[in-house]
C-alpha cells in the first residue's frame, strides 16, 4: 500500500503479510509511517493505492473488518468520565454483544489485566499504566481475531512496560490472538515479536525474526569512539576480508566484524597509522539497534531527529506564513 | 443491525456524563437564568403585546437561548472526543457513521430539553403561569425540534474543523445574532423592515414564536406553521449532519 498526504509520501509501496496467530512488529522511528499503517489496516484511513486485507476482508468493507479487529491506539482513547467497567460495556454494546456476554467478557478481561478492583473507579482517576491496561482489555472484549497495538508501552515506566509485555505475550500464546504492534523501542520488538518489519521513511527495509535479522548483519559489532569519517575508515580497511561493514552514527564508528575480539588490535593499529583519535572501544553481539543502523545507516534516535527535520522542512514549504 | 442500539448507547453515555458533571449543568442553565432575571426585572414596565407583561413575554425567548447554548455544547463534545481520542474508539467500532451522528443528536437534544424544562420550572416558581398540560407537551416537542436543528449545525461545523478554539469563536459569532434576530427579547416588528427577512431565515424565530404560542398563547404565526417549519428545518439539518459526519476524517 501507498499513502500520501497532500503530496507527502507517508508510506511508499509497503507490502507485508502476517500469519494467523503471529506476533508481528513494525519497528521504526517516529514519523516512519507505523501509525499510518495501523490506521489503514483498522479502516480509519484509506490507502492512496494498493490493497489491504484483514481477517480475509478488504479494509474497504469496513464493518466486516471492524467487527473482527481490536485496536489499542497510541494516545489514550478512553472516556474519562465513565468508569472502567462502563468503558468496557460501551465497547461491548457498540460491537453488538449481548448483556450476558458483556458481563462474562468484562470480568475475564478485567482479571487478565488485573483491574478487577478498580473497575468501578472513574477512568480519570486511573494512572497512565492502568489506562493502558484497560485499553488492552477493551481491545480484547469482543474477542477479535486480530489485535492492533500502536506503541503499547509509550511513555510508561519500566515496571509497567514489563507487565504489559507479559500480558501481550500471554495473550498471543494462550488466547491465540494475532497481534500486530508498532514500536520504536528496540528491546520491545526484540522481546515480543516473532517477526519484525523495520520501517523507515515509509519503506520496509528489512523483515524477519529478530534472531535472523541480527544474524544477517554477519558478525560482532566493534564500536570505536573515534575520529575519522566513514569513508576514510572504509578506504583504510578496504583489504580486510574480515570486515563486513563500517558505519558512523551518534559519534561512534561501528565495524561489523567476524570474531570481533580478534580484530580490535588491528583496528587500533589502523587508527594509529591514520592519526585518528580513539577514546573508547566496545565489543557486543549485534542488537536490533545494530540491525537498524545496518539497514538505514543511522540509529533510530538520529533518524527521528532527521525525520522531524524532514517534516519541518515540508511544513515550511507548504504552510508558509 | 446494531444501529438503533448504538444510538441508544451513545445517548446513554451522554446521559451518564451529564449526570456526573453538575457544574456543567449549572453553568449551562445559569447564563439564561441571569438573562431572564435581569431582562424581566429591568423591563418590567414594558409590554410589547397587549395583555402580556414582559416577564411572561421573555420566558419562551430565554428557553430558546438555553436551547441554543446547550446545542452548541453538543458540537463541542465531538471536538473534545476527538481531542481526547475517544472519537477514534467510536469510529473504529462496526457501527455506521449515520447512527453515531444520530446518537449524538439524540443525546444532545435530550440534555437541551432537560435544561429548557429547567428554565421553565424556575420561571414557574417565580410566577410564570402555565396555560395547561397540552401547552407544555407542545413546548417539549418544539424544544426537541429546535435543539435537533442547532445540534446538527454544531455537528456539521465540528465535522469540518478540528480546532476547538476556532469552533468556540465561530459558535459565539453565530449564537448572538441568532438569538437577537429570533424575536426572543423583543418583537421582530420593532426591527427595521430590511432586517426582518434575515429574522425569518433564523430557525430560532419559529422556535421562540412556537413556544410563545404554546406557553403564553400569543404568537406572530399559528403554532402549526412554526412547528411545520421547524420540523422541515430539523429534518434537513439532521440529514446534512449525518452526511457531513460520514464524510469527516476519522483520525
Amino acid at each position: 500500500m501507498t499513502k500520501e498526504f497532500d503530496g507527502f509520501r507517508a508510506l511508499d509501496e509497503i507490502t507485508f503479510s502476517v500469519k494467523k496467530g503471529e506476533l508481528f512488529g513494525l519497528l521504526g522511528p517516529n514519523g516512519a509511517g507505523k501509525t499510518t499503517t495501523l490506521n489503514i489496516l483498522s479502516t480509519l484511513l484509506c490507502a492512496t493505492s494498493g490493497t489491504t486485507e484483514v481477517a480475509g476482508f478488504s479494509t474497504g468493507c469496513s464493518d466486516e473488518v471492524r467487527s473482527r479487529i481490536g485496536m489499542v491506539f497510541q494516545e489514550p482513547a478512553l472516556d474519562g468520565e465513565l468508569t472502567g467497567r462502563e468503558n468496557l460495556e460501551f465497547h461491548g454494546w457498540m460491537y453488538g454483544m449481548s448483556d450476558s456476554e458483556i458481563r462474562k467478557r468484562s470480568k475475564a478481561v478485567l482479571e487478565l489485566v488485573e483491574l478487577t478492583d478498580k473497575a468501578d473507579v472513574l477512568v480519570n482517576n486511573y494512572s497512565g499504566g492502568m489506562k493502558r491496561r484497560l485499553e488492552i482489555a477493551r481491545g480484547l472484549m469482543h474477542e477479535p481475531e486480530v489485535l492492533f497495538l500502536d506503541e503499547p508501552t509509550l511513555g510508561l515506566d519500566v515496571q509497567t512496560r514489563r507487565h504489559i509485555w507479559e500480558y501481550v505475550k500471554k495473550l498471543n500464546e494462550k488466547e491465540k490472538v494475532t497481534i500486530v504492534l508498532t514500536t520504536h523501542y528496540l528491546e520491545e520488538a526484540d522481546f515480543l515479536c516473532g517477526r519484525v518489519a523495520i520501517i523507515d521513511k515509509g519503506r520496509i527495509v528489512a523483515l524477519d525474526s529478530p534472531a535472523k535479522l541480527k544474524d544477517s548483519i554477519g558478525g560482532d559489532v566493534v564500536s570505536l569512539e573515534a575520529s575519522g569519517s566513514e569513508a576514510e575508515w572504509a578506504k583504510a580497511l578496504k583489504a580486510a576480508a574480515w570486515l563486513n561493514s563500517v558505519s558512523r552514527h551518534d559519534g561512534v564508528v561501528d565495524f561489523v566484524v567476524e570474531r570481533g575480539e580478534r580484530h580490535i588490535p588491528e583496528l587500533l593499529r589502523v587508527a594509529q597509522k591514520l592519526g585518528f583519535e580513539v577514546s573508547s572501544v566496545t565489543l557486543h553481539k549485534p542488537s536490533l539497534e545494530d540491525v537498524f543502523v545496518h539497514f538505514t545507516g543511522k540509529s533510530i534516535r538520529e533518524q527521528e531527529a532527521s525525520s522531524e527535520d524532514r517534516a519541518r522542512a515540508f511544513a515550511r514549504r507548504h504552510f508558509r506564513r | 443491525m446494531v444501529g438503533w442500539k448504538a444510538i441508544y448507547i451513545l445517548w446513554l453515555r451522554e446521559m451518564k456524563r451529564f449526570a456526573r458533571a453538575p457544574s456543567r449543568v449549572a453553568g449551562a442553565v445559569a447564563m439564561p437564568l441571569l438573562f431572564l432575571a435581569f431582562l424581566a426585572t429591568g423591563f418590567s414596565k414594558v409590554s410589547f403585546v397587549p395583555g402580556v407583561d414582559y416577564s411572561t413575554f421573555i420566558v419562551p425567548g430565554i428557553i430558546g437561548m438555553s436551547l441554543l447554548l446547550s446545542s452548541t455544547m453538543a458540537g463541542m463534545s465531538v471536538l473534545w472526543d476527538r481531542q481526547f481520542g475517544f472519537l477514534k474508539e467510536i469510529m473504529v467500532a462496526p457501527v455506521r457513521r449515520v447512527f453515531i451522528a444520530l446518537g449524538r443528536i439524540a443525546g444532545g437534544a435530550t440534555i437541551a430539553l432537560l435544561q429548557g424544562l429547567g428554565i421553565l420550572l424556575v420561571s414557574v416558581l417565580f410566577g410564570f403561569k402555565l396555560t395547561g398540560l397540552l401547552g407544555v407537551a407542545e413546548a417539549v416537542a418544539l424544544m426537541l425540534l429546535v435543539s435537533m436543528s442547532f445540534i446538527s449545525v454544531g455537528l456539521i461545523i465540528a465535522s469540518l474543523m478540528r480546532d476547538i478554539q476556532g469552533f468556540g469563536f465561530i459558535v459565539n459569532f453565530l449564537v448572538f445574532p441568532l438569538f437577537f434576530l429570533s424575536g426572543a427579547v423583543f418583537p421582530l416588528s420593532n426591527l427595521p423592515s430590511f432586517v426582518q427577512p434575515i429574522c425569518f431565515a433564523d430557525p430560532l424565530t419559529y422556535g421562540v414564536d412556537g413556544l410563545r404560542a404554546a406557553l403564553v398563547g400569543s404568537s406572530v404565526f399559528p403554532l402549526w406553521l412554526d412547528a411545520g417549519v421547524l420540523a422541515c428545518v430539523a429534518g434537513a439539518l439532521v440529514l446534512l449532519a449525518a452526511f457531513f459526519f460520514e464524510k469527516s476524517p476519522s483520525v
